[in-house]
């Protein structure tokens, strides 16, 4: 009988994974078929396979698709991001964007922006935001209690504000002709990430190294003192998984912004379906906020075409709904 | 005699904002069950983290099989002894048999899946404890006596020789305080194991366990065989309260006497 059990977990995942890997072909395919100029199936096809008209050649290998997979990577990341934060602090509501990680993340790409650095270093100065913002979001909001959602929340808000205060200082003071794009970018928008293999590589080496962390952090989920009796060491990975965390914030904020909620409401949504086994749920969120990501792009580009909006507005119209409800199901 | 499981070398505990209380010095050995008595405060559940690793001592040093506590990996430390919480924290929702699972951890490597022989396991200690039929059941949805068994469950599947148990009989109706503390003599006059557990029932204490320590507010320590242990005038002190004792042939009961609460000298 228990044998059979351990069967029906492992095709379970197997059923998770495989489902969600094929509506994430269908989403990419989807976002790869619409925008300005709507292409059928067959011509995207006939692109795939070397064929197909010079637009549509255009269209689809040079605008679309390289937006498309930028898209799909950094929801993945943003899923991941939160399904980390979550664990950490045992705790639905923590997203990178709420806690105001993002929030450092921005400030430090756009400070290595407007100092005209390159790419490295605007990743790095974002890695060494995010990497600020989560110490002192994460060392504040413990204290010498327990995390209790109002005391993260609070944290986090508070910091957040913080951060979007010298967002609005760096711009006043270094008024660029860029000023409209950077906004845009701040607001969480993908006309610019293309072509860069960064999210894609960070996404699979971030699962790579999460997935065998997988029980620990089921264990983890439960509290450091069972965890530490369970033969977890929980200072380590802690500090693994807060570093994983605002690694994976970094690269997603140097690409796409700042997306808001795509780190809350996927995690959510999985848990309610498939449970709270990290080895499952992480590689799920990878997949899931692909799909969320990708489709909310493809609606930004095409809901006011020709006029683009940026994806964090779309996000932000899903994911707040689901916040308040979290929130209202979380007093106690 | 058998190898000490666990030693406690000069060891005093770090309660803060308290004085340093006495030393105990002793050596845990398989075949033992250690109670601990004391008011609320007295540090009964600080011992036990300590015991476990989970605090350092404020002197003294723990020896498990030998090695001191805080040189061993957590990982061999838990395949060693386990510790009963008295509270219990879900976090996300989870079922019963997940719950009793996460046992083998301990076990596990990090890319290993739980194999059937874990899930046996599992259900063998689901079924000891009385939850064999809510395996499938959400963790948020029992009752507080069944959220302590399945504590126990968690215990029973990571199957470690020393049983450390913070107030193992809470939330339990009496026929369930009578078959876990039944089940930990079980277990522990087999000779494999060690245990030791905080209560506050001392009748429950004085027939279950072979040796006492009665933890005193100020610090002072007192431990020894149960029947060397176990005297009125000692309880009265240590619970600032008159006791009236009835001998049976089981040995002496204690219940206290209504309206005589001591104030503290």
């Amino acid at each position: 009988m228990s044998g059979i059990e351990s069967a029906a977990a492992s095709a379970r995942t197997g059923w998770t994974l495989g489902l969600l890997s094929v509506a994430a072909v269908a989403s990419v395919l989807s976002s790869v078929m619409l925008g300005s100029v709507t292409l059928p199936a067959r011509d995207v096809a006939a692109v795939f396979l070397g064929e197909g008209s010079e637009l549509a050649r255009l269209l689809v290998l040079e605008l679309r698709l390289p937006r498309t997979l930028a898209a799909f990577a950094t929801g993945g990341l943003l899923a991941v991001a939160g399904a980390l934060m979550q664990v950490l602090l045992r705790n639905p509501l923590a997203d990178p964007y709420v806690l105001g990680i993002s929030g450092g993340a921005a400030v430090g790409a756009l400070l290595a922006m407007i100092s005209g650095l390159g790419l490295v270093w605007i990743s790095g100065s974002a890695f060494a935001g995010a990497l600020l913002s989560t110490l002192i979001v994460f060392g504040l909001a413990h204290g010498t209690g327990s995390w209790t959602p109002t005391r993260l929340l609070l944290t986090g808000v508070v910091v957040a504000a913080g951060w979007g205060a010298v967002i609005t200082f760096l711009l006043a003071v270094r008024p660029s002709p860029e000023l409209p794009g950077m906004l845009y970018w701040l607001m969480g928008d993908l006309a610019h990430a293309r072509g860069n293999a960064l999210p894609w590589f960070t996404l699979i080496v971030i699962l790579g190294l999460a997935l065998p962390l997988g029980r620990s952090l089921n264990v983890l989920a439960r509290g450091p003192l069972q965890a530490a009796v369970l033969g977890v060491s929980v200072r380590r990975l802690e500090w693994t998984v807060y570093l994983l965390a605002a690694l994976v914030t970094a690269v997603a904020v140097t690409t796409a912004g700042t997306i808001g909620f795509v780190g809350l409401i996927i995690p959510h949504m999985l848990r309610l379906v498939i449970g709270n086994d990290q080895r499952l749920l992480l590689p799920a969120s990878a997949l899931a906020g692909g799909i969320l990501l990708t489709l909310a792009d493809t609606l930004a580009r095409t809901v006011i075409a020709p006029e683009q909006l940026p994806v964090g507005v779309i996000t932000a119209m899903l994911g707040v709904p689901v916040f308040l409800y979290l929130l209202y199901r979380s007093r106690t | 005699m058998n190898a000490a499981l666990l030693s406690l070398d000069d060891l005093v505990i770090d309660i803060p904002e308290r004085p340093t209380g006495m030393a105990l010095d002793f050596p845990l050995r398989p075949g033992e069950c250690w109670g601990l008595l004391g008011p609320n405060g007295a540090g009964k559940t600080t011992l036990l983290h300590t015991l476990a690793g989970l605090r350092r001592p404020r002197a003294g040093q723990v020896r498990l099989d030998g090695d001191a506590l805080h040189r061993i990996p957590r990982r061999r430390i838990a395949q060693r002894l386990g510790l009963l919480f008295q509270d219990h924290h879900d976090g996300f929702p989870s079922t019963v048999l997940e719950t009793a699972l996460i046992g083998r951890h301990p076990f596990l490597r990090a890319w290993n899946m739980e194999t059937a022989q874990d899930h046996d396991l599992a259900r063998q200690a689901l079924s000891r404890m009385d939850l064999g039929d809510l395996a499938d059941r959400q963790v948020q949805t029992l009752s507080g006596g069944e959220r302590q068994r399945l504590a126990l469950a968690t215990l029973l599947t990571q199957d470690p020789p020393l049983w450390l148990l913070d107030e193992p009989t809470n939330h339990l109706d009496l026929h369930h305080q009578v078959a876990v503390l039944d089940l930990v003599r079980q277990e522990v006059t087999s000779g494999r194991r060690a245990a030791v557990m905080a209560l506050h029932d001392l009748n429950l204490a004085a027939t279950y366990c072979t040796h006492l320590v009665l933890m005193y507010p100020d610090g002072g320590m007192c431990w020894g065989r149960t029947g060397e242990i176990f005297h009125v005038q000692a309880l009265e002190r240590l619970f600032q309260q008159r006791l009236a004792v009835i001998n049976s042939p089981e040995g002496p009961w204690v219940r206290p006497v209504p309206g005589s609460r001591r104030t503290p000298a």
